[in-house]
């Protein structure tokens, strides 16, 4: 069997490509452009990808399988602070402690989804929200070790051995690169699981449990991996966080965070991989441009009510996201190129069966 | 963080604990009764209860303290206020969602609890205020246990609330209605019962319902747009806990979450989240559809 790396081709790679292009160009575009600070664009940005980490991974669980998660949070919270205290406390080295709090934090996945397979829709959403609370809160009781209220911080530069040589990552262009790296990775990897027999067996849950299980499709196995592979995924952007920020406490994981993350993922289309990196990049820039209104003096209100009216506004209007634009106006442009403008409506109604291409 | 034990020493006999856990955990219920208001009429679990609450008790903290009225009438009026709200929301917002898949009421919901905490903030800040008792006077002592009046009222309240409303779905043609609704939208709809008309009134009851436990709420500690935060969860704990759509389930739920977390509020107050958590994780493993709830049997 020829084993295919990537099996997302052709014309659905363009936007990747460009995308990948961008991300390359990017700093020394910043250095070209006069009157701002590239270190601080490049801080943000790197955020922000490491945000679209994390929902691309519940994109898998919420768009792809259906399972809703309102405690993302709390997986992002263990990631950060276990790799902050293996490189801390353990001196592990940072790729080891990224590759620990990734199956960490995917064990715990698991875990909580043993519970989940008895729980549907709203109760899921009741029990996720109540572990994203407990996790700070859990933080915060073993202070002892966690650093408790007041977080940990000095974490070591990251580095990355590579045969004779370490590289070792200093400055905000450093950790955008690294930050960039990964999510370039972990996006293959999604789209990959995606069009796997794995990321069918996902669609075919969320679309009918009991139809799913007449197809023979094991809702155990599947339901616990679509958890495991979420937490991993918010585990492995934790740690990059833990590392980009040099330190954390509990206050960087509120439940306010698990909503921007269900938020990232609703604005760019559930069920969509490319709509969860869209909707990540899109939303933390926003947050950082209402900041700076000079009108605001009271930037949180702003904040939550748009992100508020982001929410509703999505799925009253724009049930597919972002990434349903897209999609639609390329049949659009598909079926007019075929067949002429006649049956565009027709194919559209047609093509929109929401199973991710 | 909630507390109704701030004035009593720390010493605690189990007895105290028992009363304070009650008198919290009617909190919890009263709060869950909206939840479940709401879900037995529309399917749709409001994650906006502790909000719309918080933002009727700002409206009822208005009517007492610029327009000075009392505090029988600012209560009427802020009751009037919160059911034509409700109404509006079920109207205006979620009448228009898409219910075909069950992440849309979530993300709708938690949508409209975002934009009424940041309203809330905008409109009276984050100062905080205190909130006129409804009652006052010394507490009332039964051997060493005390119990304030502000609590006895709670209790008490919960308790007859959970009666009528109990009556009202199992007698009035209303509430049989609107459990016709939830129980099968066509069949209702044939019957010739408006299916928008007992949305929006399950929308208005809880709403109104929300208002009745801020107020009780907000005098026992204060008046700020996240003084719900803590009690919301622990309501929806106490609210599928109970199975979503029993109202003696809800107090049964309330009020064991209530003593669970005067009790743990006591020895480890850390963990007061973290055990509500776990507790509705093992109901739910141990009966899906809560300790009163009804099984309902999935159809393809």
């Amino acid at each position: 069997m020829k084993v295919r790396w990537l099996r997302t081709r052709g014309r659905a790679m363009v936007p990747y490509g460009v995308g990948l292009a961008v991300v390359v160009v990017l700093p020394a575009l910043l250095d070209v452009v006069p009157g701002i600070a590239p270190g601080y664009i490049l801080y943000l940005v790197s955020l922000a990808l490491i945000y679209a980490i994390v929902a691309i991974g519940l994109g898998l669980l919420i768009g792809h399988t259906g399972q809703i998660s309102l405690g993302h949070a709390g997986f992002f919270a263990i990631g950060a602070y276990a790799s902050a205290l293996l490189t801390l406390r353990l001196g592990l080295p940072f790729v080891a402690a990224l590759l620990v709090a990734g199956a960490l934090t995917a064990t715990i996945g698991f875990l909580l989804g043993l519970p989940a397979l008895r729980l549907s829709g709203p109760y899921l959403a009741v029990a996720t929200l109540g572990f994203g609370l407990a996790i700070p809160q859990l933080v915060v009781w073993q202070g002892s070790w966690t650093g408790g209220s007041s977080g940990l911080h000095g974490l070591p530069l990251a580095s990355l051995p590579l045969g004779a040589f370490t590289i070792v990552f200093r400055t905000d262009q450093d950790y955008y690169y690294l930050a960039a790296a990964v999510l370039v990775v972990l996006t293959i990897f999604a789209r990959n699981v995606v069009a796997s027999h794995t990321g069918r067996a996902f669609v075919a849950i969320r679309d009918s449990e009991i139809a799913a299980r007449a197809m023979g499709v094991d809702l155990v196995r599947y339901k616990t991996t679509a958890f495991a592979l979420s937490a991993l995924y918010a585990g492995i952007a934790g740690s990059l966080y833990a590392h980009l920020l040099h330190g954390i406490s509990p206050e960087d994981f509120t439940v306010l965070l698990s909503v921007d993350f269900l938020t990232m993922i609703v604005l760019g289309g559930l069920g969509s991989v490319g709509g969860a990196l869209a909707g990540a990049l899109m939303l933390t820039f926003l947050q950082n441009a209402l900041t700076r209104l000079p009108v605001v003096h009271d930037f949180k209100n702003l904040y939550i009510v748009v992100l508020g009216a982001i929410l509703i506004l999505t799925i009253a209007f724009l049930p597919r996201g972002l990434a349903g634009i897209v999609r639609s106006s390329r049949l659009r442009w598909a079926a007019r190129v075929r067949d002429g403008a006649s049956r565009v409506d027709q194919i559209i109604e047609l093509g929109d069966g929401g199973v991710p291409q | 963080m909630l507390s109704v034990t701030s004035d009593i020493p720390t010493d605690l006999p189990w007895g105290q604990l028992l009363v304070n856990g009650l008198a919290l955990g009617s909190l919890y219920a009263l709060t869950a009764f909206g939840i479940v208001l709401i879900y037995k009429t529309t399917k749709v679990i409001t994650f906006a209860q502790g909000e719309t609450a918080m933002f009727s008790t700002f409206v009822a903290f208005t009517l007492l303290t610029v327009f000075q009225l009392p505090f029988t009438v600012a209560f009427i009026l802020t009751l009037a206020f919160a059911g034509v709200f409700g109404a509006l929301i079920e109207r205006v917002v979620l009448r228009h969602i898409s219910t075909t898949t069950v992440l849309n009421p979530v993300i709708v919901t938690v949508g409209l609890s975002l934009i009424l905490l940041g309203t809330a903030g905008w409109i009276w800040g984050y100062e905080i205020r205190t909130f006129p008792a409804p009652v006052a006077g010394p507490p009332l002592r039964f051997a060493t246990i005390v119990v304030s009046q502000l609590n006895a009222l709670t209790f008490l309240v919960t308790l007859v609330l959970m009666t009528v409303l109990f009556a009202f779905f199992r007698f009035s043609p209303t509430g049989i209605a609107m459990r016709a609704v939830a129980e099968n939208r066509t069949a209702a709809q044939l019957m010739g019962i408006s299916i928008g008309r007992m949305n929006a009134l399950g929308w208005g009851m809880g709403t109104a319902m929300g208002a009745v436990t801020g107020m009780l709420i907000a005098p026992l500690n204060y008046l700020d747009p996240s003084m719900m935060g803590d009690v919301a969860l622990k309501a929806f704990a106490a609210a599928v806990v109970g199975g979503l759509t029993s109202l003696p389930g809800a107090v049964v739920g309330g009020l064991l979450l209530g003593i669970i977390d005067s009790v743990v509020g006591f020895e480890v107050p850390e963990l007061r989240n973290t055990i509500a958590f776990v507790l509705i994780v093992l109901v739910l493993v141990v009966r899906p559809s809560g300790l009163l709830g009804k099984h309902e049997i999935k159809k393809v």
